[in-house]
């Protein structure tokens, strides 16, 4: 994966627009957050192979950026995107990796499902 | 106190390197005795968070690099039956419990083990850990109470010593020091960080730190205080 380029990213991006997609989403605080600090509200969210189409897809901000993806009837987006990779099976992989190096959030876009 | 000697022990975990740190001691101890030894692993940890900055992995080829970390582990032990159950990350407590059960079930038919290990009930923090304790003390409670293999299971809650007591079972595995180093090394992708605060702290003399590579402690489970009445 490499720093998000916001000119190659939203090329990438829109590449994708007006076609059926599958995505992955998802954001976490991890599984222990709660355990180590009692005081943290432990919380999370995964889609993975739901199936949308978008008409248009913008990435926006300063690192980390979000990136929002507007269909006919509502929205998809993810906050604090910080890297990406076009993989070799093309699928473009979006991720927020905080200064840890924990993955704290992920956008990813395929025309084929992902592996289960 | 002296580890006994099992016919086989099974030992059910739901992610790659949940063995390394409570039990890969153990493990090799019965492997090196030429015990039979089972690891089924219910996932491949593909939820793993501990990717770097810059990372080294995606959401995609995650998978794979912690199954090779697994199977580096395995080597590490001496242990050369592993079975991967093909679950996914952090799901497992969705599955469908009956189905859970019979995995258990199956697992135990086939091994018939005299030692199972797994996680405590209500005591083990991860809902996929959870899950796992879960179906393994089902599977079990449904044997005839003559026939059920010993029962260890790993607790580490914060309220565990409250509610539990100190551990009634404890393996002074120190002869396993580098069989177990190499077992925490194989998963480095999800271990390099506790790794480095180990030797940060043996470095500055804490003994404390020694524990890992010292005894590794499990609860006898407490049939007569069954987590659930019944399933």
């Amino acid at each position: 994966m490499e720093l998000v380029d916001v000119t190659t990213l939203q090329t990438h991006l829109s590449s994708f627009e007006n076609e059926a997609v599958y995505i992955h989403l998802e954001t976490t605080n991890g599984a222990y957050a709660s355990h180590f600090n009692e005081n943290v509200f432990n919380s999370g969210a995964f889609v993975r192979n739901v199936q949308i189409t978008y008409e248009l897809a913008k990435v926006v901000g300063e690192s980390p950026h979000r990136v929002g993806l507007k269909m006919t009837h509502g929205w998809v987006y993810a906050q604090g995107i910080t890297h990406f990779e076009m993989d070799n099976e093309g699928r473009l992989l979006m991720a927020g990796h905080d200064q840890s190096g924990k993955l704290a959030v992920a956008l990813q876009i395929s025309r084929t499902p992902f592996s289960y | 106190m002296t580890i006994q000697s099992e016919r086989h022990v099974l030992v059910v975990f739901p992610h790659p390197d949940d063995e390394a740190f409570g039990v890969s001691g153990t493990i090799s101890h019965f492997r090196q005795e030429g015990t039979p030894v089972t690891y089924a692993c219910l996932t491949l940890g593909e939820m793993g968070r501990n990717l770097g900055n810059p990372p080294f992995a995606t959401r995609e080829s995650l998978p794979e690099i912690r199954k090779k970390e697994l199977q580096a582990s395995a080597k590490a032990m001496g242990l050369d039956d592993l079975r991967m159950m093909g679950l996914r990350d952090k799901t497992v407590e969705f599955e469908d419990d009956e189905e859970m059960v019979q995995m258990m079930t199956t697992l135990i038919d086939e091994t018939n083990p005299s030692l199972v290990i797994t996680f405590y009930p209500n005591y083990a923090v991860h809902p996929d850990h959870e899950a796992t304790a879960r179906a393994v003390v089902r599977a079990i409670r449904r044997m005839d109470a003559a026939d059920r293999p010993k029962l260890y299971a790993v607790a580490f809650a914060n309220n565990t010593v409250d509610n539990l007591g100190e551990p009634d079972v404890i393996h002074d595995i120190q002869h396993m020091r580098d069989a177990k180093m190499g077992a925490m090394r194989a998963h480095i992708s999800q271990t390099a960080w506790m790794l480095e605060e180990m030797d940060k702290r043996l470095a500055e003399g804490e003994p404390e730190a020694e524990n890992w590579f010292t005894y590794e402690r499990f609860y006898t489970y407490k049939w007569n205080q069954d987590f659930e009445e019944s399933f």
